[in-house]
């Protein structure tokens, strides 16, 4: 499929769906029947150029695939009298349902993987083949885990609407964890077999926008503003630098050590923008504070002339907002360039209970040590990082720095 | 999150198995595919096989003369590598419970490993 074609439908797939749902129910059904006339429509248009109303085009063929769809179950059920001859009348629709899509995706009822593959899916407009290549499983995991999740749906009773008040927040906080979470999967993804995976980052960056839009429109969703705002932001600023965190062959290369003048001031500008913004409009929320951090690494010429006392303070808010082990460790390096190494390890003694068994605990030891250059007790801990992380690219670079200081 | 499930089984448990009766062989191999089907329906199935004897094995070594294999059998270790699942699922308490669940680790015939697979991905920051 040629790349107009790919982009065009992807942003379509959600707009079918919702007008499928929105005007049949069947969600299950719908789904299926969009992902057939997707299939439908990257041969044809491909062949014959695309049709002068390319939404109208696949919402039509979508409603037959449909009535196929029931035709078979039905004859299958041996009840065919049962389904009505509906007749097909185009559906002309200017809303914009995505976040009901996006809301029904992230059903509290499913699984975080169920989440992100039906997600990818019946929003993102990729195929279950492409979803299966992203997370390196077989293309029929991922079809068994699609069906079961919507059956899972279908059988929780969910509509297709905004939830009341007392649940939207949380909603919408489980959809920008997902689109969060598709962001990571794309963008931590360096080397390896992991190939196509980039494909997420740039997704997740649409969903964002769609969630960010619609919350701009629409004023039941005027608290949520801020938050949403912050999420962009967030994966803008985070985007913006990925061609400088990855060396040759998939090497990590760290903060202090990027290559500043490749990171992508488009994206820093409307990131910064979005969060300012934000900040001064919005009540606090995570995914601002995130990237409020995000903005001043982006906007600061090096590691040396970074306003950290700014950071450790955003950090001591994240840490109320949204207590982690990451946000703690996190925040025990700004403390470090602020208040120095040892008052760092203090703290991280302190709340060493509470990061209990979480591998990062002896990077951020060993880079306290290394710093105080006691050596020795260094190597060790990243020794003690390197056997814990599940991660190829930071194992090495953990054994990089036990190279450099043993060497 | 991807666990590999190494199925360390106990020398002669195969052996053991196949002295029972037919009914209980039938039970146990059914169980298996009960347990497939229920990872494949769950949407965690990644791979699942059976191994051959450590017997059979060919150990390939880069030497100074070149590449060397060896057949076996080697000397044998208490537990042989029987077989293995790997599943892609929420959670570790996730993949430790489908352990739980293979019968031969229920029928006390084999212990089992359960392992986080590594990926490529950076992690965060």
């Amino acid at each position: 499929m040629t790349e107009p074609v790919e982009g065009l439908l992807r942003e379509l797939a959600p707009q079918a769906l919702a007008a499928l749902v929105r005007r049949h129910g069947d969600f299950d059904h719908a789904e299926d029947a969009v992902q057939e006339a997707l299939l439908d429509a990257a041969t044809q248009w491909r062949d014959s150029g695309l049709p002068a109303n390319p939404r109208g085009w696949l919402v039509t063929v979508a409603t037959r695939r449909l009535v196929e769809i029931w035709r078979r179950e039905a004859s299958r059920r041996r009840r065919e009298e049962s389904v009505a001859a509906d007749p097909v009348a185009p559906v002309v629709s200017g809303t914009d349902d995505s976040l009901e899509l996006l809301l029904l995706c992230c059903h509290p009822a499913l699984t975080r993987p169920s989440q992100v593959a039906l997600t990818l899916r019946a929003v993102g407009g990729l195929a279950t083949a492409e979803i299966a290549r992203a997370f390196l499983v077989p293309e029929a995991t991922i079809a068994q885990r699609i069906s079961r999740a919507k059956a899972t749906i279908t059988r929780s009773g969910a509509r297709f609407e905004l939830p009341p008040d007392a649940e939207l927040g949380t909603r919408i906080a489980t959809v920008a964890a997902v689109v969060y979470l598709i962001f990571t999967e794309g963008h931590t993804a360096s080397s390896g077999p992991a190939v196509g995976r980039a494909d997420l980052t740039a997704e997740s960056i649409r969903l964002a926008r769609l969630l960010r839009d619609r919350a701009g429109r629409d004023d039941r969703l005027a608290a949520h503003r801020g938050e949403l705002d912050g999420l962009l932001a967030l994966l803008l600023l985070t985007d913006a630098r990925s061609a400088s965190r990855v060396g040759d062959g998939g090497r990590l290369v760290p903060l202090a050590e990027q290559d500043r003048s490749t990171w992508d001031r488009a994206r820093i500008e409307e990131g910064v923008e979005l969060v300012t913004g934000a900040l001064r409009r919005s009540p606090l929320g995570p995914y601002q504070l995130q990237a409020a951090i995000a903005a001043v690494h982006a906007e600061a010429p090096s590691t040396d002339r970074t306003d950290w006392p700014q950071i450790l303070a955003l950090y001591d808010l994240l840490v109320a907002f949204a207590p982690g082990p990451m946000t703690s460790l996190n925040r025990i390096v700004a403390v470090a360039m602020v208040h120095g190494e040892r008052t760092a390890l203090a703290e991280l003694e302190d709340c060493a209970a509470e990061l209990a068994g979480h591998h990062r605990v002896h990077s951020v030891r060993g880079h306290l040590l290394e710093r105080l250059g006691e050596t020795a007790a260094a190597v060790e801990q990243y020794r003690l990082a390197a056997r814990a992380t599940l991660s190829v690219p930071e194992q090495r670079y953990l054994m990089t720095r036990v190279q450099a200081l043993t060497g | 999150m991807k666990y590999l499930i190494l199925i360390h089984q106990n020398r002669g448990a195969r052996e053991q198995f196949a002295a029972m009766s037919e009914e209980v062989q039938a039970a146990g191999l059914k169980a298996y595919q009960v347990l497939n089907a229920s990872l494949v329906d769950a949407g965690e199935f990644v791979a699942a096989e059976a191994l051959a004897d450590d017997s059979t094995s060919t150990v390939v070594r880069l030497t100074d003369t070149g590449f060397v294999s060896t057949d076996g059998p080697f000397a044998e270790a208490k537990e042989l590598l029987a077989g293995f699942y790997l599943v892609d699922v929420p959670s570790r308490e996730r993949a430790v419970e489908i352990a739980t669940q293979i019968p031969e680790v229920q029928g006390g015939a084999a212990g089992v490993e359960v392992r986080p697979v590594m990926d490529y991905s950076t992690g965060e920051g």
